[in-house]
């Protein structure tokens, strides 16, 4: 694996980023740190159970992504899902009462880490078999293109979800029919715990792209702003030509696959190369050089973040379990007919 | 009263739904230039052009999943699988997405959906192209589950089936697509989820549904000529809601029940019904309740095996002799 230059100067397209933008980002991708790190420290604790999938390290992607939506379109995602869901404006309270499994969570208690939803943000899903959300991301691009709504889907899967039949299935219809979707590989160099070498028969994902008769575009990621500008002309190619994209991001996740797992399969070294290279760090290191803020305002945003995530904590804590009715709820709409 | 083949209800349900609401289309294999496999949309492209009557590449799970996205977006979808056997490769889209998604999501998107085509045995299609999957799917909360066997009731419960708020599978036959029947002219739906007495009886209830009805009638017939059984055959046209009242009802009259399904026998259809009548009903039984099934094997190609393998006539008539102790 390359592991990337510890004293490269700051990206382009983040120091080209103005103050608000730069402070925005640093902001909004801080939130998703601080929030799953107290996810991690309410697992440990017991508060959560199950599965808890961490984004750390990848931050920059889903706000990339979401600065360069439009309302409207919208983010399907992966069980990797929170940092989607606080990118796309979700309640930090109400995303963590979903992991707590509380009655104010965000699906109500139903859906824990893995299947985050909410609608009115633009978040359709929080899917937890592996590459199956990839063909209904199509069809909801497939619906864009029939009632001519003007939205455009993002779906995002990881590089283990590449080799799985409904992927190949979803994007070949995707191609076939030219839906306006794009396709973003979150590229973290592990299929849970099995590097690419041992995955992937080409390295290069977008190698495919051309199979399914769509444009490729592969990069690693080095901050928001570059990855608004990268997927913001996949997601013009697919509004205003219907076309779509498949997009590979080379990232790297600072945890194991999820909680229950140490990476002891990394190699020497290989974390703090990346930790060195972290696109929140670089935010950071903007915001002192470039637009001339200083640790302490740093560390007051920090303190601030800190400080909403704890109460998200405590709100998710003190929140009610679902009724034991709910268990029966939403399962069959009653039509008319049933109602009378 | 016009008579129509059941594929021909089928096709005329969905062109009404289609002609009604524009958010209906037919997506699936074969569907639009070549008319159906079996033909049962002959007419619908002609009718409605391609945006609407969608031929699709043979990849299950991805147009059962695209169905499924475009529902969640408040499109129709009525998703035709050229035989319920090829549903299998999509059978995750189904039990994790379609099935789920409405409870998964805190009821914020619902997934109004068909997947439609024929299921069980034809003839003389060997293992892979001649099994049920009516307890696959009934087993599954989150669905409805329809069977039919009439053009009548093909027509009026498949355009429920459409305006249906939920997921819903609706199972034909290959065999039974040329069955004739009357179907009014005038508009009408059958609601979901309410069985049907096709001969009424005093002696025993006979449960069949899809392929077994016909099969069912035949035997009741035999019955009452040859052993003198009244037989009361019931049509459970649905599955899932299993319309529990109407075979209670029913037993509570007969005091004796068989279920006659083409389906394997472990854990099937049939025996949720036995279970439901042996808590609902068993002070009114007069004896063991009786089931005739497929073998419970891979079903052979041979054709003298297959018919071994599928219940006849004969073998329901046993059955029902049985059960009112007539040997």
């Amino acid at each position: 694996m390359d592991l990337p230059d510890k004293d490269a100067p700051l990206p382009e397209t983040l120091s080209a980023a103005s103050k608000d933008d730069t402070l925005h980002a640093f902001r909004e991708m801080l939130r998703i740190r601080r929030f799953e790190e107290t996810a991690a420290r309410a697992y440990t604790r017991g508060k959560i159970s199950g599965f808890l999938h961490l984004y750390i390290g990848q931050e920059a992607i889903a706000i990339g992504a979401n600065l360069a939506m439009q309302p409207g379109d919208r983010i399907v995602a992966t069980y990797r899902d929170h940092g989607f869901a606080l990118a796309q404006g979700c309640d930090a309270n109400a995303c963590m009462a979903e992991l707590f499994g509380k009655k104010t969570g965000l699906v109500g208690g139903v859906g824990g880490s893995m299947h985050f939803f909410d609608r009115e943000k633009g978040m359709w899903g929080g899917y937890a078999i592996v590459g199956n959300h990839v063909p209904v991301a199509a069809g909801h691009a497939f619906a864009s293109k029939y009632t001519g709504d003007g939205a455009v889907t993002l779906c995002f899967l990881g590089d283990g979800a590449v080799g799985i039949g409904p992927t190949h299935e979803g994007m070949t219809l995707a191609g076939l029919w030219k839906l306006p979707i794009v396709f973003v590989v979150e590229n973290n160099r592990y299929s849970m715990g099995t590097p690419l070498e041992r995955t992937l028969p080409v390295a290069d994902i977008t190698a495919r792209a051309p199979g399914y008769g769509m444009d490729g575009d592969r990069f690693t990621v080095s901050d928001p702003f570059q990855v608004r500008e990268r997927l913001g002309v996949a997601i013009k190619r697919a509004r205003e030509e219907s076309r779509p994209t498949l997009v590979e991001i080379l990232t790297y996740r600072f945890r194991g696959h999820s909680m229950s797992d140490p990476a002891k399969y990394r190699g020497k070294g290989e974390l703090e190369a990346f930790r060195s290279n972290d696109p929140l760090e670089l935010v950071r290191r903007s915001l002192l050089e470039v637009h001339g803020f200083s640790e302490d305002e740093i560390e007051a945003i920090d303190d601030a973040i800190i400080e909403e995530m704890d109460a998200a904590a405590v709100f998710a804590d003190e929140s009610p379990q679902p009724d034991p009715e709910h268990r029966f709820r939403n399962i069959i709409i009653p039509t008319p007919t049933e109602e009378a | 009263m016009p008579s129509l083949q059941i594929r021909e209800a089928l096709r005329d349900a969905m062109r009404e739904e289609m002609a009604r609401d524009d958010r209906v289309f037919l997506m699936g294999e074969e569907v639009g230039f070549y008319e159906g496999a079996y033909k049962v949309s002959q007419g619908l492209l002609d009718e409605f052009g391609p945006k609407r009557v969608v031929d699709t590449p043979i990849t299950e799970t991805g147009f059962a999943g695209v169905g499924i996205g475009a529902a969640m977006c408040g499109l129709r979808p009525i998703i035709e699988f050229m035989t319920f056997n090829f549903s299998a490769v999509a059978f995750d889209q189904i039990l994790n997405n379609a099935a789920k998604i409405h409870h998964m999501t805190g009821g914020q998107f619902s997934v109004p959906i068909v997947f439609r085509g024929p299921n069980a045995a034809a003839h003389m299609l060997g293992s892979t192209h001649s099994q049920a999957f009516d307890i696959f799917y009934a087993h599954i909360p989150g669905l409805k589950v329809v069977s039919v066997a009439t053009p009548y009731d093909a027509k009026g419960l498949l355009k429920s089936a459409i305006r249906d708020p939920n997921p819903v599978i609706f199972f034909e036959s290959e065999l039974m697509y040329g069955v004739r029947g009357e179907v009014p002219e005038e508009e009408y739906l059958i609601p979901i989820g309410e069985a049907d007495i096709k001969r009424p009886g005093d002696d025993v209830t006979l449960i069949c549904w899809g392929q077994s009805v016909p099969t069912a009638l035949a035997a009741a017939e035999l019955a009452q000529a040859e052993s003198d059984l009244s037989v009361e055959v019931i049509d459970l046209r649905t599955l899932r809601p299993l319309d529990e009242a109407a075979i209670i009802a029913s037993v509570k009259k007969t005091n004796r029940a068989v279920i006659a399904e083409h389906a394997w026998p472990y854990g099937g259809v049939g025996a949720e019904i036995v279970d439901r009548i042996q808590r609902l009903a068993f002070d009114w039984l007069d004896a063991p309740i009786g089931r005739v099934c497929y073998d419970d094997v891979p079903m052979a190609y041979a054709e003298n095996l297959e018919h071994l393998s599928i219940p006849q006539r004969e073998d329901i008539h046993a059955a029902l002799r049985a059960v009112a102790y007539r040997d």
